[in-house]
């Protein structure tokens, strides 16, 4: 009986895909460890007498050459600990401990706690993640019972126009419905008039940026989630309804008993795929320019990578926090697994 | 009696419809106004006296003599080189899909058929690197891709997406190979084929469906990155993803904004063309993870 791979087998045909994975995503996140723990070199300071005519003194200047020399030679870095978690960029820790000492009341804090960065884009990515995910999972039910009830001639162009938000790509998606919100663009135009305010703008408001970020968000995500629960209302078993019916279930009793717990399976993966992309909220904020109001962790990442001076250690520590904030998002789905491994 | 579950109250029926229409609305709209407009003067497109002018085209009337323009297109096209973006894109899928699915069909079918612990926890390490924001990555990677001088080749991106797609492809492939009954390729070994043979000449003339559904996705991963291929070309090599982010910072200011759209739309239509072609395969790749649960 052949019943498993070898050993050897299995690694050869294991072997292309596991040396991708392992050279450029395991190895790039040990690179982010390591240099999260480095900063760059300080300038090498040297001291130069000048002699003049009343007598010599010292100063000290910067060695161009050897700082040049120094950071070319180690690009690493220097080891620096933790200094890049606790400093005002990341944790912010002095800051926080100053701010919760003076700050009179929680509200105070608060809005201290808002003024540094990292924690900015927290709040913005956790409150994202929250609030976009449920609802999400909600519109795709309602799409899915919608088209599920429509005319079957109907719904392969139902299917084909519902996919287009998802499959299109998130900056280019995001930045054809800021154009609109645009104050100059049709939606723009509309919430003047619905605001009955001429000088409104999206781009001026923070709150509104929020919402149609949250806005733009589930309009992306809602087409993913509704082809999934339309492929399990294909399959919910007629006979339990139709036994539900004769017993005297009410319509929405049936959906209630019936047909969600059929697709309870379905929502935990539907919400786990939208926790994992929602917490990488990133296009969205490049296509809106929000960058004066909303901030996301991969979004921080970027502006620290970009521009004229990369700040490579800055932008490390940030992932790192960010792995870590994905491993916690992921331990629940994971110690399960782990379980219904062990079980099987 | 089944047409009697099916039979909606009149009421529920007109809400359910009502809704549908809304949504349809909400999905499609955009797309035709930004393809509508690209054809428009900025002085339209972004209209401050009247939003309808988008539709009827006063400005571009006035600037270029017909209600429809081409300019976007000119400019993004010829001007702004556009093109060659679009050909780097065209580079970076293809090798991307190709040499993605050789790997991950590969790993795919030895996970399906392996028993041992060790292919449940390479799934899993795969589940947790699909939950990683490539961003994160792109900050590992850029110190030694600087030191050894891989930064900015096409090639570089090329093997840094599909790493970042074998996660993905990984799941979605074991979970269709377990599918296909293990009786045909060890019926295959019985008869004196080694595991590969077995594979060449027993799987992989059945497995196209799965392949086909996977390297559509693998093609929208790599079509749709920004993140990667944002940081990791150099300005020659730009795919039309980030061409497009760049627009917005150095054309707004010169009231060309108008390229943007452009490109938005010419980026836009093969996606378009794909949905149709492959809705079949989409929603079924959409569900495959689904199934499993």
């Amino acid at each position: 009986m052949v019943c498993a791979v070898k050993h050897g087998t299995f690694f050869s045909f294991v072997f292309p895909s596991l040396l991708a994975m392992t050279l450029f995503i395991a190895l790039p996140v040990a690179s982010v460890v390591v240099q999260s723990f480095h900063a760059q070199h300080d300038q090498v300071i040297i001291e130069v007498e000048n002699c003049g005519p009343f007598g010599c003194e010292t100063t000290t200047k910067i060695d161009q050459e050897a700082t040049e020399a120094l950071r070319q030679d180690q690009p690493l870095g220097k080891f620096v600990g933790l200094e890049n978690y606790t400093n005002r960029g990341h944790l912010a820790t002095s800051e926080i401990g100053e701010a919760w000492r003076t700050s009179e009341s929680m509200g105070d804090f608060l809005g201290e706690l808002m003024n540094l960065p990292f924690y900015r884009a927290i709040a913005f990515t956790l409150t994202f993640t929250a609030i976009v995910t449920p609802l999400t999972i909600m519109l795709g039910f309602a799409i899915a019972v919608a088209v599920n009830a429509s005319a079957r001639m109907l719904r392969g162009p139902l299917i084909f126009v519902s996919l287009l938000p998802f499959i299109i790509n998130p900056l280019v998606g995001s930045l054809v419905l800021f154009w609109m919100i645009d104050a100059r663009g049709i939606l723009g135009h509309a919430l003047q008039f619905l605001a009955d305010d001429p000088e409104l703008s999206v781009k001026a408001s923070t709150p509104l940026m929020w919402i149609m970020l949250m806005v733009y968000g589930i309009w992306h995500a809602a087409p993913f989630a509704f082809v999934v629960f339309y492929a399990g209302l294909q399959t919910v078993n007629q006979d339990t309804l139709e036994a539900a019916m004769i017993d005297g279930a009410t319509r929405w009793q049936r959906v209630r008993y019936v047909t969600i717990p059929h697709l309870m399976p379905l929502v935990t993966f539907v919400a786990l795929i939208q926790l994992m992309d929602n917490f990488r909220v990133f296009e969205p904020l490049v296509s809106f320019s929000a960058a004066a109001h909303a901030n996301s962790l991969s979004y921080y990442i970027y502006t620290d990578l970009g521009g004229e001076t990369r700040l490579l250690n800055s932008a490390a520590a940030t992932s790192v926090l960010t792995i870590i904030g994905v491993a916690i998002l992921l331990a629940p789905v994971l110690v399960r697994t782990w379980r219904d491994h062990k079980r099987a | 009696m089944s047409a009697l579950t099916k039979k909606h109250p009149t009421g529920l029926r007109v809400l359910l419809l009502g809704f549908l229409v809304v949504w349809v609305i909400l999905a499609a709209f955009p797309f035709l106004w930004t393809l509508w407009g690209s054809f428009k003067v900025e002085g339209d497109f972004f209209s401050k006296a009247n939003w309808a002018n988008a539709l009827t085209g006063e400005l571009t009337r006035t600037e270029t003599g017909g209600s429809f323009t081409g300019d976007g297109y000119h400019g993004a096209w010829v001007q702004e080189e556009f093109w060659r973006a679009a050909l780097n894109t065209f580079v970076v899928c293809f090798c991307v899909v190709l040499i993605s699915l050789t790997c991950s069909t590969l790993a795919g079918y030895a996970l399906s058929r392996s028993t041992y612990n060790y292919a449940f926890w390479l799934l899993i390490a795969a589940l947790i690197f699909r939950a990683m924001p490539p961003i994160t990555l792109v900050s590992g990677y850029l110190l030694p891709f600087f030191e050894w001088n891989l930064w900015g080749h096409i090639s570089t991106t090329v093997i840094v997406l599909v790493a970042i797609n074998q996660p993905f492809s990984l799941w979605m492939l074991t979970s269709f190979f377990r599918n296909i009954p293990k009786d045909l390729d060890e019926s295959a070994m019985v008869d004196g084929c080694t595991r590969f043979q077995a594979f060449r000449h027993v799987i992989i003339p059945v497995m196209w469906p799965g392949v086909i559904t996977t390297g559509l996705f693998s093609f929208l991963l790599a079509y749709n990155d920004f993140a990667v291929t944002a940081m990791l070309l150099e300005k020659e090599n730009q795919t039309m993803v980030p061409k497009i982010a760049s627009f917005l910072g150095t054309t707004q200011t010169k009231g060309n904004v108008m390229f943007a759209v452009a490109a938005v739309v010419s980026s836009t239509a093969p996606i378009f063309v794909m949905v149709m072609f492959f809705q079949r395969q989409i929603v079924s790749g959409l569900t495959a993870g689904a199934v499993k649960g």
